[in-house]
C-alpha cells in the first residue's frame, strides 16, 4: 500500500534536520494562517495561482529562486562550517552521511532550483515586453512548466523530511548512483525531482523559442531584436537543444534503478562512462543557458546607465550565437582525466578555449559602451562592474582547466569548486541580482531601494572573494573537494577564511532582504510614475509601470533597434493615442497548478515505489489534460473603453517633464 | 608561422610568468607550485604559462573596465560623451583579433602539451619503469608490484627517479589516483584499465589520495607515497616477501568489504593476475574456450591469456574488453 514508505523514512534521531523541519512547519502553518486572516485565498487562487500572466509567472519563478536560495546557502553555510572545523583528527559536526547529502543537493538546488528559475523568471518578464508582445506563444504551457519546476523544487525539500536526498554529487556518477550502492530513495528523489522540473523548464524553452521567432512587433526583425532577447533566444535554443539529453539520461538511470536494467552499472555490459558523457553533454550547455541572458542583462544594463547604445551590437549577436554553437563541442572537458587519447583531450581543450573569444569580445564590447558615455552609479551598475572584473579571472582560470596538461592537477580540486563559483556567481548571480534592480520597476511600479541595494552588492562582492579566492589556494595544494574531513592542518586557515567569507555573503543575502522590506514599505515615494525610471532604450520602457497586463495597448510599429529611445528624442514616445481598440488575451486556468499538483503526488510514488498511488495519478494528470484540452474557453477580449480607462489613467499620471533623450542629446551636443 | 609567434610570446610571457609566479609564491610551498617529480615540474610550468598568456589580456581588461567606469562617471563633465557613438570597425577586429590570437597560441600549447603530458605515455628514461597495479577499494587503495610478487594497501613505496608505470582500475566505485606533488591523476574505473605514468625525482613522503568523490568513506582514501633509494626500495621488497603475509584470492575478498582509515598493510606474496582478474571480473564468464579471456577464479589465470604490454596497447582508450 505504502510501498517502501513507512515512518522510519522520517528522519527522527536527526536534531539539525527535525529542527529545520519544526522551523519549516511554524512558517508554514503562520504563511497559510496570514493568508486565511487577510482572506487573501482567492486573491491568491484567482490572481497567482492561476495566472497566465508571463510577468506574474516569472515573479513566481524568481520567488521561488529566492526562497530556494536560503535553502542552498544554508548548505553552503554548513559545508564551510564543517571543513572549517574538521582538521587535526576531528571529523567536524557531520557524519559523512549527511555531510555528503548537503552537497549534494547544495550543487542541485543551486543549479536546477536557484539559477535555472532566475533566468527563466527574468526571460519570462522581460522577453514579451522587450518584443511587443502581449503574452507568451502558450500561455497555459508557461503556468504549467511553472508549476511544474515548483514541483522539482517541494521534492527535494520534502526528501529532507521524509526519507533522504542523494549522496551522489550534484551529477550523481554510476556506479555510485546505482541501487547496489546508492539503496535509499535519495537518488530516486533526485531522478524524479530532476525529471518533472526539466520538464517543465524544456515545455518553457520550446514556449519562448516560439514566442520570439513568431511574436514580435510588426517591423522588429532579427537584427532589431534588443540584446538581452537575443541571448533569450540562443539560450532557449539551447535548453530544446539539450533538456531531452537530460531527460533521456536520467531515463536510463532509472531503467537501471527500477527495471534492473545495465545502462550504466558496472556488470553485464553496463558502462558509466557513458552515462558521464550524456550527463556533460546537457551539463556544459547548461551552464552557457544560464550565462547567456545575464550577459544579455548585463549588455542593456551598461548601454542604458552608460547613455549610449550598445557597442558592436552585431557582434553582440555572432558572439553570443557562436557561444551556442560552441557550446555543444566542450562537454568532454570535464573529465579529461578518465584517460581518453591526446587527440582528442586536445581537441576538447582547444575547443574550449575558442569559447573564450567570443566571450572576450562581449567583455571589450562592455568596455567600449562605457567609453564615452555618462555612467551613471545605479547599484545594477555596480553588480555589472563587480561582474567584469570578476568573471575576466573566471574565465581565465576556466581556460587553465581547458588545458589538459594543467586539468590533470587541477580536475576535482577545490580549484575547480572556486572556479565554477566564480564564473556562477560573479556571472549569473550577479546579472540577476542586476537584472531584478534593473526591471523591477516595470513589474511593480516602483524602484527599489539603492542604499541598501549597493550594500548587498559589497557584502557580495568581498565575502565571494574571501569564500573563493583561499579554495583556488587549496586546490593549487591538492586538496579535493567533497572531503568531509582533511589530515593536512596547513589548510585549515585558509578554509576560516572561507566560512567568513561565507558568512559575509550572508549579510548580503541579508542586505538583500531588508531591501525588498524597505523598498515596499516607501513604495510611494519611489514610484515609477513615466515607465521609464532609467532613460531606457528598448520597447519596455515605453509602457507604463507597471506594465499592464495586456503589456501595450497599441503592438507598436518597430523601425529601429532602440524604438523607445528613438522616439523620445523624436518627442512621440509620450503622445496619447486617439483611440483604443479591444485587446485579445488569454483566460486564466488553473489547469497548470492542477496537473502540476497531480505530478507531485505521481513523483512522491514513484520514489516510493507506490504503484497504485503512482497509476492513479499518473491517469490523473492525462485525464486532466485532456480537459484542459476540450476547454474552448481560453480567452476572451479586454474591452476598448477598459483599456481607454487604464491608458487615461496612466497618461493623467505621467509627470510634466520626463527624460527625453532629445535634452540629453541637446546637452551634450 | 605558429612556431615562430609561439615562440616571440612564449619567451616574454614566461619571463613575466615566471617574475609573477616567483613574487607570489615566495615562502609558499603549495604542493602544485613545489612539485617533486618531473611531470609535476612540467605541469606547473603549465600553469604558469598558460596563466602569463591570459594575464596579457585580463589585466588590460581588468584595468580598462575600472577605469573607463570612473573616467566616465555622469558627475565628471569633463570626459567626452559621445551618445551616438556605437560602432568602429577598428576596434572591432582589434577586439576579435587579440583573443582570436591568444587563443591560436594557447592552442598551439594545448596541443603540444596534451602530447607532453599524455598520462599514457611512458617516460623517456634510462632505467626501466617499475610497473605498478592500482585497484581502488572501497574505500581504500590496493598497490600490486607485479614484478616483486608483492602488495601494499594505503601505502605506495616507489624508487626515486625511476619512472613508475601504473595500471589503474578500481573493484567497484569510480575513484582518481592524484599524487599532487608527483602531477597527473587519472580515473580509477571498474571493469576497465587506465594508464598513468610518474616519476618522483627526489627521495620523500608525498601524499595521495582519491580525487573523485566515491561514497561515505572517500575523504579517508589517502595513503603515503614514500620515495626510497634503490638500495632502501630493494631492501623493502625483500622484508615484504619474506616477513608479511600472502594475498590470496579469499583475501583480496576480504579487502573489498568497505572500510574506512585503513592503516597501511603489506603482502608478501601476492597471487599472479589478481590484478587482470579485477579489471575483468565483469565479463561473462568463457563458456569454455580460452578465446573469450580469462575465466572466473585468479588461480586459474594462465599467464600467456594476461594482458599485452603497454606498448604494443592502443595508448589512446581506457583498456577494456
Amino acid at each position: 500500500m505504502f510501498g517502501k514508505l513507512d515512518l522510519s523514512a522520517i528522519p527522527f534521531h536527526e536534531p539539525i534536520i527535525m529542527g529545520t523541519l519544526v522551523i519549516v512547519m511554524l512558517g508554514g502553518a503562520a504563511l497559510i494562517a496570514a493568508i486565511t486572516y487577510y482572506r487573501k485565498w482567492t486573491y491568491l487562487w484567482r490572481e497567482w495561482l492561476t495566472s497566465v500572466d508571463h510577468k506574474r509567472i516569472g515573479v513566481m519563478y524568481i520567488i521561488l529562486a529566492l526562497v530556494m536560495l536560503l535553502r542552498g546557502f544554508a548548505d553552503a553555510l554548513m559545508m564551510r562550517a564543517q571543513q572549517a572545523i574538521a582538521a587535526n583528527g576531528s571529523t567536524g559536526y557531520l557524519p559523512p552521511h549527511h555531510y555528503d547529502q548537503i552537497f549534494t543537493a547544495h550543487g542541485v538546488i543551486m543549479i536546477f532550483f536557484v539559477a535555472t528559475p532566475l533566468i527563466l523568471g527574468l526571460m519570462n518578464v522581460v522577453v514579451p515586453l522587450q518584443i511587443g508582445a502581449r503574452d507568451v506563444a502558450f500561455p497555459f504551457v508557461n503556468s504549467l512548466s511553472f508549476w511544474l519546476s515548483a514541483v522539482g523544487a517541494v521534492l527535494v525539500m520534502m526528501s529532507m523530511f521524509v526519507g533522504d536526498f542523494a549522496a551522489t554529487g550534484w551529477v550523481a556518477y554510476p556506479p555510485l548512483s546505482e541501487l547496489g550502492y546508492s539503496p535509499t530513495v535519495g537518488v530516486d528523489y533526485y531522478i524524479w525531482s530532476l525529471q518533472v522540473s526539466g520538464l517543465g523548464t524544456l515545455l518553457t524553452g520550446i514556449n519562448l523559442v516560439v514566442t520570439i521567432l513568431r511574436m514580435r512587433a510588426p517591423g522588429m526583425t532579427l537584427m532589431r531584436m534588443p540584446v538581452f532577447t537575443w541571448t533569450a533566444l540562443i539560450t532557449n535554443i539551447l535548453i530544446i537543444g539539450v533538456f531531452p539529453v537530460l531527460t533521456a539520461t536520467l531515463a536510463l538511470l532509472s531503467a537501471d534503478r527500477y527495471l534492473d536494467m545495465h545502462f550504466f552499472t558496472n556488470e553485464l555490459g553496463g558502462n558509466a562512462m557513458m552515462y558521464i558523457n550524456l550527463i556533460w553533454v546537457w551539463g556544459h550547455p547548461e551552464v552557457y543557458i544560464l550565462i547567456l541572458p545575464c550577459f544579455g542583462a548585463f549588455s542593456e544594463i551598461i548601454s542604458t546607465f552608460s547613455g549610449k547604445p550598445l557597442f558592436g551590437y552585431k557582434s553582440m549577436v555572432y558572439a553570443t550565437s557562436s557561444i551556442g554553437v560552441l557550446s555543444f563541442f566542450v562537454w568532454l572537458h570535464h573529465f579529461f582525466t578518465m584517460g581518453s587519447g591526446a587527440n582528442v583531450n586536445a581537441f576538447f581543450g582547444i575547443m574550449t578555449s575558442i569559447i573564450s573569444i567570443p566571450t572576450g569580445v562581449k567583455l571589450f564590447n562592455w568596455l567600449f559602451t562605457m567609453f564615452r558615455g555618462r555612467i551613471r552609479y545605479h547599484s545594477s551598475v555596480w553588480w555589472t562592474i563587480g561582474f567584469m572584473v570578476t568573471f575576466a579571472i573566471g574565465g581565465m582560470t576556466g581556460v587553465l582547466l581547458a588545458v589538459p596538461g594543467a586539468d590533470f592537477v587541477l580536475h576535482n580540486s577545490l580549484f575547480l569548486v572556486a572556479h565554477f563559483h566564480n564564473v556562477i556567481i560573479g556571472g549569473v548571480l550577479f546579472g540577476c541580482l542586476a537584472a531584478i534592480g534593473f526591471w523591477f520597476p516595470k513589474v511593480f511600479g516602483f524602484t527599489l531601494n539603492e542604499f541598501w541595494g549597493k550594500v548587498s552588492f559589497w557584502c557580495w562582492l568581498v565575502g565571494f572573494y574571501l569564500a573563493f579566492m583561499p579554495l583556488y589556494v587549496l586546490g593549487l595544494d591538492g586538496m579535493t573537494r567533497r572531503m568531509n574531513h582533511y589530515d593536512d592542518p596547513a589548510w585549515q586557515p585558509w578554509l576560516v577564511v572561507a566560512l567568513i567569507g561565507a558568512l559575509v555573503i550572508a549579510c548580503g543575502i541579508a542586505a538583500l532582504g531588508i531591501q525588498l522590506v524597505v523598498s515596499i514599505r516607501n513604495r510611494n515615494a519611489n514610484l515609477d510614475m513615466t515607465g521609464d525610471p532609467w532613460d531606457g532604450r528598448s520597447l519596455e520602457w515605453s509602457t507604463a509601470s507597471p506594465a499592464p497586463f495586456y503589456n501595450f495597448a497599441h503592438v507598436p510599429v518597430i523601425t529601429s533597434l532602440e524604438p523607445h529611445w528613438d522616439a523620445k528624442k523624436a518627442g512621440t514616445a509620450y503622445v496619447e493615442p486617439a483611440a483604443y481598440e479591444d485587446i485579445h488575451m488569454p483566460r486564466n486556468t488553473g489547469a497548470g497548478f492542477i496537473i502540476a499538483a497531480i505530478s507531485l503526488a505521481l513523483c512522491f510514488a514513484l520514489v516510493w515505489h507506490i504503484w497504485p498511488l503512482a497509476i492513479v495519478s499518473l491517469l490523473g494528470m492525462i485525464i486532466a489534460f485532456i480537459v484542459r484540452t476540450y476547454d474552448r474557453d481560453v480567452d476572451y477580449y479586454v474591452p476598448a473603453a477598459e483599456v481607454a480607462a487604464i491608458e487615461r489613467a496612466r497618461y493623467a499620471r505621467l509627470p510634466k517633464t520626463h527624460p527625453t533623450a532629445a535634452t540629453r542629446y541637446d546637452e551634450a551636443a | 608561422m605558429f612556431a615562430s609567434l609561439f615562440h616571440r610570446i612564449y619567451r616574454p610571457a614566461l619571463r613575466l610568468a615566471a617574475v609573477g609566479g616567483a613574487l607570489l609564491l615566495q615562502g609558499c610551498r603549495l604542493a602544485l607550485f613545489d612539485p617533486k617529480g618531473d611531470i609535476g615540474n612540467q605541469e606547473r610550468h603549465l600553469i604558469l604559462l598558460s596563466t602569463g598568456l591570459m594575464l596579457l589580456v585580463v589585466i588590460p581588461v581588468i584595468a580598462l573596465t575600472l577605469y573607463f567606469f570612473w573616467r566616465y562617471r555622469a558627475t565628471n563633465t569633463e570626459a567626452t560623451y559621445a551618445p551616438e557613438w556605437s560602432h568602429s570597425t577598428a576596434i572591432e577586429v582589434v577586439v576579435w583579433t587579440i583573443p582570436c590570437v591568444i587563443v591560436a597560441v594557447l592552442a598551439v600549447l594545448i596541443w603540444r602539451s596534451t602530447h607532453a603530458l599524455d598520462p599514457y605515455k611512458a617516460l623517456a628514461s634510462e632505467r626501466p619503469p617499475l610497473k605498478v597495479e592500482v585497484v581502488a577499494l572501497n574505500w581504500k587503495w590496493l598497490f600490486i608490484y607485479p614484478d616483486y610478487g608483492v602488495a601494499t594497501v594505503n601505502e605506495l613505496v616507489v624508487p626515486a627517479r625511476t619512472p613508475i608505470e601504473f595500471h589503474l582500475t578500481a573493484d567497484s566505485l569510480m575513484n582518481s589516483f592524484f599524487i599532487p606533488r608527483l602531477g597527473s591523476q587519472v580515473y580509477a574505473m571498474a571493469g576497465m584499465e587506465t594508464r598513468l605514468h610518474l616519476i618522483a625525482d627526489e627521495v620523500g613522503t608525498y601524499a595521495g589520495r582519491s580525487s573523485a568523490y566515491s561514497g561515505a568513506g572517500f575523504s579517508g582514501m589517502r595513503f603515503d607515497t614514500i620515495a626510497v633509494s634503490d638500495a632502501d626500495f630493494a631492501d623493502w621488497i625483500k622484508r615484504t616477501r619474506t616477513s608479511s603475509p600472502a594475498l590470496t584470492a579469499d583475501g583480496y575478498h576480504a579487502l573489498t568489504a568497505p572500510s574506512e582509515h585503513e592503516p597501511a598493510r603489506k603482502f608478501g606474496n601476492v597471487e599472479t593476475g589478481l590484478f587482470e582478474h579485477v579489471v575483468d571480473q565483469f565479463m561473462p564468464k568463457a563458456a569454455g574456450g580460452e578465446i573469450c579471456g580469462p575465466s572466473g577464479t585468479v588461480a586459474r589465470i594462465p599467464s600467456a591469456l594476461a594482458p599485452q604490454r603497454a606498448d604494443t596497447l592502443p595508448l589512446t582508450s581506457p583498456a577494456k574488453d
